[in-house]
């Protein structure tokens, strides 16, 4: 602002020019702070001079709550943090769970974590491209996102019952098998999705305004962006390739072909488009696991880990017992500490476990990546204008119940 | 003699009083109609619940307007904070009268506009940037941050359209050699239509216009994701209604004006009906706007200024000063006609053929 207006002022007045910086409160409650995210600015004109993140308007106290629950009981919290990839959260926890206790995944429900993550991911994603979209001002693209992004919750509530809060994946496999009507639809989608993305990319990615607005805004260079943790599609627009699905594979992701697409400028406009990309890697990876879905059982057999099934109980009194003992204390893990990283939507999710050979968590840590990602805002934003800094939160994608947990 | 006879002062005040009526209610319709549309490409419903499609939704809406709670901010400059929204209002109102919608005696034997001016253009220009004042005050008098901004981006954002806007219009004005809106159309109907003579001034004025009623790419002003609501975040209840019927009238008024300043008016070459031309070519924009807003992205401040003072204001400026060329040495105004059509092909070219910023699963 000011490089326009200034010799139009200097014309009559050059020397008593008085400007004064205007502070100012974005959030909580503000439409495009993506949840209860609120950023206390300093404003020069419309130039960000400094910016304060303020976070825990959605602390929970789930990780202590986690320290009540038995190792079953916690996935119950665990899709409530980032409720967008929430199956991330369940996949991080169960692996984290199942290398403290040695569970063995059998490969079918192996694939159907697979596929469930990744179309988790897909739905992610959408809200992302959705909401970031909005925040540039375009308003259609929202609900295009969202009609996919409907799509997958139906096939969710299929095979989970719910939409959202799933509480599918238990330690050691998944809750049951997939319904019949599954596969089909996921089929159908899968047919559908490719052109959807290549809708979303002439409707933003190759407007020039989109272009206007987004290259170049609220660059991270690579190195200042391994030095603030950033992780996910962020640290990867940036040019670093950092995905933890190839440098540290779970849950059989190294079995799958698929590649990290990266940016090269770190700016907004890279972040938007890694997404769109990581989109189609990702439906290659369902595509792949479709194939490979063979029949099997979905849980580990140990009768430690996974209560008997239910017509068991009326014949067999080790199976009541089992399940007696499952489901008041749970089972026991060795004492120990264990990390797992995972690769959500948002970056590298890990969870970190303590276990006092109690039946409960001693400690649950969650490394959740839209807390480390955040700190990189005030450094992606300063200098920039209001309307940018913005776009740079919706680029960074923070789920804000990942943040405060 | 007067081409355009004059009207009794009853009638005038019956006209003017028609145009207010009108515009209230197309206000009113348009926003059923853009949330219809808007839903339509948004692929889902819009407001189909009150009445038979929606119609009566625009009802319901005033009448929750009228009786939701009329907050006045404490820290607001009262006497400005209720001024404003009126203030808005009224001007956008004026500049309707100006526009005529078919030849004279049309209007059942009346003149089927309300005032015939001579200095149409400049009385246009006077009253519809007036209309900034309303946003311009409210943003000052809410108090509040949010609206500050809001405000300071309507006048810098007026600064960088207003020229192209202005300076675009001189070029139909040298041609038709008249400020009258009824000279221009009538020139047209013998000439041919403006847009063919002028046609980057035509675009120039189109876009500027989009600016001046503050539409997708250019309602920075409210931005809703950026500064809640711009200039009226701190309004409420009728106040805010008032400046949503600022912001519409605008609209409706500009999607008025490019067809009588460009594309004939009420004329047309073949089926002359003084109405429905007219009706059709406002229909036409107004549909053009709300397309427009469903399929762009917001610029940014700076960016509007840049668009308007190194895009809008040279083209502007350019044709002028060719058009100024033809008219003063007499040449023959086909010259203008071709050099239209050539810049209509290179702005095809430059949409087509510009780089895209990113190929289809290319590279970021």
């Amino acid at each position: 602002m000011k490089d326009y207006l200034d010799p139009v002022e200097t014309l009559e007045e050059p020397k008593e020019l008085r400007t004064e910086v205007m502070t100012l409160n974005v959030g909580p409650q503000h439409p495009s702070t993506h949840g209860v995210l609120r950023v206390v600015v300093t404003l020069s004109g419309e130039e960000v001079l400094d910016l304060v993140p303020h976070i825990g308007y959605l602390h929970t106290g789930f990780e202590k709550n986690m320290e009540n629950r038995t190792y079953t009981q916690v996935i119950t919290y665990t899709p409530r943090m980032d409720y967008l990839h929430s199956f991330a959260h369940d996949l991080a926890y169960a692996l984290a769970v199942e290398k403290l206790v040695g569970a063995v995944v059998p490969p079918r429900a192996q694939t159907i974590r697979i596929i469930l993550n990744e179309l988790s991911r897909l739905a992610s994603h959408l809200v992302f491209l959705g909401t970031g979209l909005l925040d540039l001002g375009a308003l259609t693209p929202f609900f295009y996102a969202f009609r996919e992004r409907e799509t997958i919750l139906d096939l969710f509530e299929w095979v989970t019952g719910q939409r959202f809060h799933h509480n599918y994946i238990r330690i050691g496999g998944v809750k049951e098998d997939l319904p019949e009507e599954f596969v089909p639809e996921l089929k159908k989608f899968l047919e559908v999705m490719p052109h959807r993305i290549d809708e979303y990319e002439a409707l933003f990615a190759e407007s020039p305004i989109f272009y206007e607005r987004a290259r170049g805004v609220g660059v991270i260079p690579p190195e200042v962006a391994i030095n603030l943790g950033l992780t996910g599609g962020s640290l990867r627009a940036s040019g670093v390739n950092y995905d933890v699905r190839k440098a540290y594979p779970y849950a059989g992701y190294e079995t799958y072909q698929f590649d990290v697409p990266l940016g090269e400028h770190g700016d907004v406009f890279d972040r938007m488009i890694i997404r769109i990309r990581e989109m189609r890697e990702s439906v290659k990876i369902i595509r792949q696991a479709l194939e490979r879905l063979e029949p099997g059982p979905v849980r580990d057999p140990n009768p430690q880990i996974t209560p008997p099934p239910r017509h068991l109980l009326e014949t067999s009194m080790e199976a009541v017992i089992y399940h007696f003992k499952h489901y008041t204390e749970g089972f026991h893990p060795p004492k120990g500490e264990v990390y797992v990283p995972t690769e959500s939507a948002r970056g590298e999710l890990g969870y970190y476990i303590v276990s006092d050979g109690g039946s409960m968590p001693y400690r649950v840590k969650v490394r959740a990546p839209s807390f480390v990602n955040l700190q990189s805002l005030p450094y992606a934003a300063k200098g920039e204008q209001v309307p940018d800094m913005v776009a740079i939160i919706a680029s960074l994608d923070p789920v804000m119940g990942d943040v405060d947990r | 003699m007067n081409p355009y006879p004059l009207d009794p002062y009853w009638m005038v005040a019956l006209k003017a009083l028609l145009v207010v009526v009108g515009l209230l209610t197309a206000f009113a319709f348009m926003t059923l109609i853009e949330r219809r549309l808007l839903a339509r490409f948004q692929i889902r419903m819009g407001p189909n619940r009150v009445g038979p499609s929606g119609l009566f939704q625009p009802i319901a809406d005033a009448i929750k307007s009228i009786f939701k709670e009329d907050l006045v901010v404490e820290r607001a400059d009262k006497v400005l904070f209720v001024l404003a929204p009126l203030l808005g209002v009224v001007f956008a109102l004026l500049a309707f009268g100006a526009i005529p919608f078919g030849p004279p005696g049309s209007f059942f034997g009346f003149q089927p506009w309300v005032v015939n001016l001579d200095l149409g253009i400049l009385y246009l220009f006077a009253v519809s940037e007036m209309a900034i004042y309303g946003i311009f005050l409210a943003g000052w008098a809410s108090g509040s941050k949010y609206s500050l901004l809001g405000s300071l981006r309507s006048s810098a954002s007026l600064i960088s359209y207003e020229l192209g806007l202005g300076i675009a219009l001189l070029a139909p004005v040298l041609l038709v050699g008249s400020l009258n809106l009824n000279d221009i159309v009538n020139w047209q109907k013998e000439n041919g239509w403006l847009f063919l003579y002028a046609f980057p001034a035509f675009l120039v004025y189109a876009i500027a216009a989009l600016a001046e009623a503050a539409r997708t790419p250019f309602d920075l002003p409210e931005a809703e994701q950026e500064l809640v609501g711009g200039y009226h975040t701190e309004y409420s209840s009728i106040k805010w209604a008032l400046f949503q019927m600022t912001e519409y009238i605008h609209f409706i008024t500009a999607s008025a004006l490019i067809p009588t300043l460009f594309l004939g008016g009420w004329t047309m070459p073949f089926f002359n009906v003084p109405y429905l031309w007219m009706f059709l070519k406002i229909a036409f924009f107004l549909f053009l706007f709300i397309w427009i807003r469903a399929t762009w992205f917001r610029l940014r401040y700076d960016q509007l200024l840049r668009f308007g003072w190194g895009f809008l204001f040279p083209v502007a400026l350019v044709w002028f000063l060719i058009t100024a060329l033809v008219v003063a040495l007499g040449l023959p105004r086909v010259y203008l006609v071709y050099l239209s059509g050539l810049s209509f092909l290179a702005l095809l070219g430059a949409t087509f053929y510009s780089p895209k910023p990113v190929r289809k699963g290319g590279g970021a």
